[in-house]
């Protein structure tokens, strides 16, 4: 039975092409109905073909508007959680001190809590202080969650770098600020822009938290949750898809230049 | 999120005559280290206690809360929605299970099997991230629609029958029933699963598969016996990254599914955003933290993985 | 490139020591004078303050007590971007963001110096890396990495030039090149070299002066044959090289020569040979290495001339490896006596379980406390 010994060979990579199959399946019907020209309100059957939609992205009353302050709140998220992280992590990789378990834990547990409960506790104390809900209660919730994820993954990175790296260029006559600019920070970057990035998506597709907190400002992620109450426009879809691509040319990009900088080298 | 797996790389045993002195700048850990904690101390663990403490007020918002110690609010809170609860420990660890069977095959396929197509896969397993998860979910309506192709096969294959004697679907349809919410929450948390299992698959020296081989181990047991067990690390961590978000997930309860199939997220976020009844839902946030640590904990010592973060 | 004789490339360490904070002194107090130009090695088996010690001449690590001094400077407590000394690194701490090039430019570049670009490939000619210059650390071999960490710091022409272990991460073959192109480097820059290492060999290929140390002291300096031929301590005769040390009583004190009863025998040793404060009735630690040794077949033994210590024994075990063929033999002094004979004209009777005498010249024999150790230093070569 060749056949059968085939497919025993390769049931592993089925399986595991269909897994893939499964995770990137809803990206194309995103990107199939942001060419869609729906009859109704919404955009979940198929009718006919437009690229009306991509002519006009901005055409959705706030949508644009949502789209612009989750990207401002992206940002400075991403910002303030790199910072503060990764001086966290730097104090728990170099530094002995006291209350280190302490720390650890209160690094760890907001990854392991489900996010409703940090929403919803954090309102409690938004609401207890008076405080107005809005962009900054927004921005306050998406550093701290995003802290933990910057920390884990610069410590990483730090503790696997050679303690002698820096002992070499304060030997070749570096100061200690020129010994982090020039040997520490260029070491940590790769370690540093990954939280970055990861905070960057987190705090950019955030919802829930977001939901809690946000009084009446509107993300990006919670003007789709209203749309799919009110009705899905097309060009949620769009924006969707072009997302989607960016990333996608974006890591693309960044791998052939490393290997093109790799070959040149070699 | 693979980061969180990452175990930190096995620091080399420390010669005594190597271990850096650090005399001068006795306090500058604490400096590095105050504006962050300060930050999660403030926005993270004292919202804790007033939760807690809100949890066991009275009153109303004309006339404000109370600190009464009115516990009877947690009794209200279960015995009103222990049907939620049980669904959402229920909902996730199924998808948690499916996110495991699923999720193992890919990862396996990129760490040994991929060859020069490993970055592509890795890539397109990273990528969905950045598409909203709001409109990638909305995109599950399109697909498990009552009169699209998928729906009509399974019905064709008479699939549907047997889910509708055993619960899951009802009235040959997917959408709003407790299949669509458990397959809509397995696709949003499977990279979850996959990024970890990935990582400790990667760690596998790939002569322990030659050795088993050589042993006599056929590919099953080769399996059973040495990659499973050497995975576990990734099973452990890629199951919690699962199955946490998932039990407190409203999102996908609430696109996908009906009233039938509300979780205890939709109920918490009705109460707090909608009835304004504070007290019951913050003591329904409590113990769902509450549990959530208790099993986590019960199943990290289980698992005899304490090294995990 | 030779410095000038004024005596600023001395290190003079004096009353030197480490305590950590968690109690455990990796250095005893301790004196060294390291001079101008020698090149200097610090060997002992790993954890014995040898690394401790050049750490704390690099200014890495704070001395709990004691002077570091450059000539007449006193650098204790300067920290290590201000001193004029470098080091090369264990597995050579290369930074790995940047090229070769930036790598040897670095220090030069920190003390502000603009035109780096003559100096950096006039040193990368001198280690042979000119075409390597734009390559990254990671791209280059084990040897290659070696001799830009080895630029690297001799670009700063440093008073004094650290190596810790510079060698360790290399095979056989590439250390005993790399030991030659060291020493020759060396020879022509002229500066002092301070050397750590826990290879017997390497130490003594290389070094004009050796330390060796244990247990955070140092047991006995001196140029590597004196080390050799007269340890003072078994740790020091043990650990370079083998020895086979006996356990012996004191007969008589004959003039220039001791003569001592050991397994029913008589063995002598001439008094400036031994360590040992010696009594009559008192015990001594009789060494002799194993290459200074004769073997004749016991049927052979009227042929022996006078004068000469004799042991008997029989022959336990027999390798022969090419130049010479290492022998064990049973003696009623010692079980597992080592003895190396050069494979000039074999005697085919010497097989396991011939009759054997062993002599040799009381001139090589050295003599020990008995207080000691017998076995100090045999395994922490082994481990190292």
């Amino acid at each position: 039975m060749p056949f059968v010994n085939w497919l025993k060979r390769r049931l592993v990579v089925i399986a595991g092409l269909l897994t893939l199959a499964y995770l990137l399946l809803p990206n194309v019907i995103v990107t199939v109905f942001s060419f869609n020209k729906p009859k109704g309100r919404f955009n979940y059957e198929w009718q006919q073909f437009s690229t009306d939609a991509w002519k006009d992205p901005c055409g959705v009353a706030d949508m644009c508007g949502s789209l612009s302050i989750s990207l401002q709140i992206a940002v400075w998220a991403t910002v303030g959680a790199t910072l503060l992280g990764t001086m966290i992590s730097f104090a728990l990789v170099r530094y002995r001190f006291r209350a280190r378990g302490a720390v650890n834990s209160l690094i760890f547990l907001p990854m392991a809590m489900p996010e409703v409960v940090m929403a919803a506790s954090l309102l409690t104390l938004f609401l207890n202080m008076g405080a107005q809900l809005g962009f900054y209660t927004i921005l306050i919730a998406h550093i701290m969650f995003c802290l933990s994820f910057v920390v884990t993954a610069v410590k990483a990175r730090v503790m696997s770098m050679d303690p002698r790296l820096e002992e070499a260029a304060r030997d070749l006559y570096a100061g200690p600020l020129q010994t982090f600019l020039r040997v520490t920070l260029p070491i940590a970057a790769p370690g540093i822009a990954a939280g970055a990035l990861l905070s960057f998506a987190l705090s950019f597709d955030d919802f829930i938290i977001t939901n809690f907190n946000a009084g009446s400002t509107v993300t990006f992620p919670m003007f789709v949750w209203g749309s799919a109450q009110r009705g899905t426009p097309v060009q949620i879809n769009v924006i969707g898809t072009a997302m989607f691509l960016a990333a996608v040319l974006l890591v693309l990009a960044s791998m052939v230049i490393t290997n093109r900088r790799n070959k040149q080298k070699a | 999120m693979s980061t969180l797996t990452e175990a930190p790389p096995p620091l080399a045993p420390a010669e005594p005559e190597q271990k850096p002195a650090r005399k001068r700048g006795r306090f500058t850990p604490y400096w590095l280290l105050l504006p962050g904690i300060l930050w999660l101390v403030v926005f993270f663990a004292l919202p804790m206690i007033y939760q807690a403490s809100t949890s066991v007020q009275q009153g109303s918002l004309e006339q404000g809360y109370k600190v009464t110690w009115h516990f009877a609010t947690y009794w209200h809170a279960l015995t009103e929605y222990w049907p939620q609860f049980l669904r959402s420990v229920f909902y996730a660890a199924a998808a948690t299970l499916l996110c495991l069977v699923l999720g193992y095959p890919l990862a396996y396929l990129i760490a040994f099997r991929a060859g020069r197509w490993k970055n592509l896969i890795m890539i397109l397993v990273i990528a969905p991230f950045f598409t909203s998860f709001l409109i990638r979910t909305l995109a599950w309506k399109t697909i498990l629609a009552d009169n699209g192709p998928v729906v009509h096969t399974l019905n064709s294959l008479h699939v549907l029958d047997l889910t509708d004697w055993l619960g899951w679907t009802a009235g040959d349809r997917v959408l709003a029933t407790p299949l669509a919410v458990v397959c809509g929450l397995t696709y949003n948390f499977l990279p979850f699963m996959i990024l970890p299992l990935y990582t400790s698959l990667e760690r596998i020296d790939g002569r322990l598969h030659e050795a088993a081989g050589d042993l006599y181990a056929k590919p099953w047991t080769t399996f059973r016996k040495v990659t499973f067990p050497l995975s576990m690390p990734g099973v452990v961590s890629g199951t919690l990254l699962t199955f946490i978000p998932a039990a407190g997930d409203y999102v996908n309860a609430e696109l996908l599914g009906s009233t039938d199939t509300r979780m205890i997220g939709n109920v918490i976020q009705t109460q707090f955003l909608r009835i304004l009844d504070y007290p019951t839902a913050a003591a329904l946030s409590f113990i769902l933290m509450a549990a959530i640590l208790a099993m986590v904990t019960l199943y990290i010592r289980r698992s005899g993985t304490e090294d995990l973060v | 490139m030779k410095t000038t004789p004024d005596n600023s490339g001395d290190v003079r360490l004096s009353g030197i020591s480490k305590t950590y904070d968690n109690g455990f002194t990796a250095v005893h107090p301790l004196d060294l004078t390291v001079p101008e130009g020698s090149f200097f090695a610090l060997l002992g088996a790993s954890g014995c303050g040898k690394t401790t010690t050049l750490r704390m001449i690099a200014g890495l690590e704070d001395p709990s007590s004691g002077t570091v001094r450059l000539g007449d400077q006193d650098v204790t407590h300067l920290p290590p971007y201000k001193r004029p000394v470098n080091t090369v690194f264990q597995s050579y701490a290369l930074f790995p963001h940047l090229d070769i090039f930036e790598n040897v430019a670095f220090g030069l570049r920190r003390r502000g110096i603009k035109s780096v670009k003559k100096q950096v490939e006039e040193m990368l000619e001198l280690v042979q890396l000119g075409e390597q210059a734009r390559k990254k650390p990671h791209q280059l071999s084990g040897g290659q990495q070696q001799r830009v960490a080895v630029a690297r710091a001799l670009i700063n022409h440093p008073k004094v030039l650290l190596l810790d272990e510079p060698l360790g991460a290399l095979d056989l073959k590439l250390r005993r090149q790399m030991q030659l192109e060291l020493k020759r480097i060396q020879t022509e820059v002229g500066i002092t070299f301070v050397h750590v290492t826990h290879d017997q060999e390497e130490a003594m290929t290389m070094a004009d002066t050796v330390a060796v140390m244990n247990g955070g002291r140092v047991e006995q300096l001196g140029a590597p044959t004196d080390l050799y031929e007269n340890p003072r301590t078994t740790f020091v005769a043990n650990f370079l090289g083998t020895s086979n040390l006996i356990e012996a009583e004191v007969d008589t004190v004959n003039g220039d020569d001791i003569v001592l009863k050991a397994g029913g025998g008589k063995l002598v040793l001439p008094e400036a040979r031994c360590s040992a404060r010696t009594t009559a009735g008192g015990k001594v630690l009789v060494g002799i290495r194993p290459e200074k040794i004769a073997l004749t077949h016991a049927d052979d033994a009227g042929t022996i001339p006078e004068g000469r210590n004799r042991i008997t024994g029989k022959i336990a075990d027999a390798s022969f490896i090419g130049v010479s063929t290492q022998y064990v033999i049973d003696t009623p002094v010692c079980d597992e006596f080592a003895v190396y004979v050069q494979n000039v004209e074999r005697d085919g009777r010497l097989v396991p379980g011939a009759d054997v005498v062993l002599h040799w010249s009381p001139a090589h024999t050295f003599g020990l406390d008995a207080a000691q150790d017998i076995d100090a230093g045999i395994e922490e070569e082994a481990a190292a």
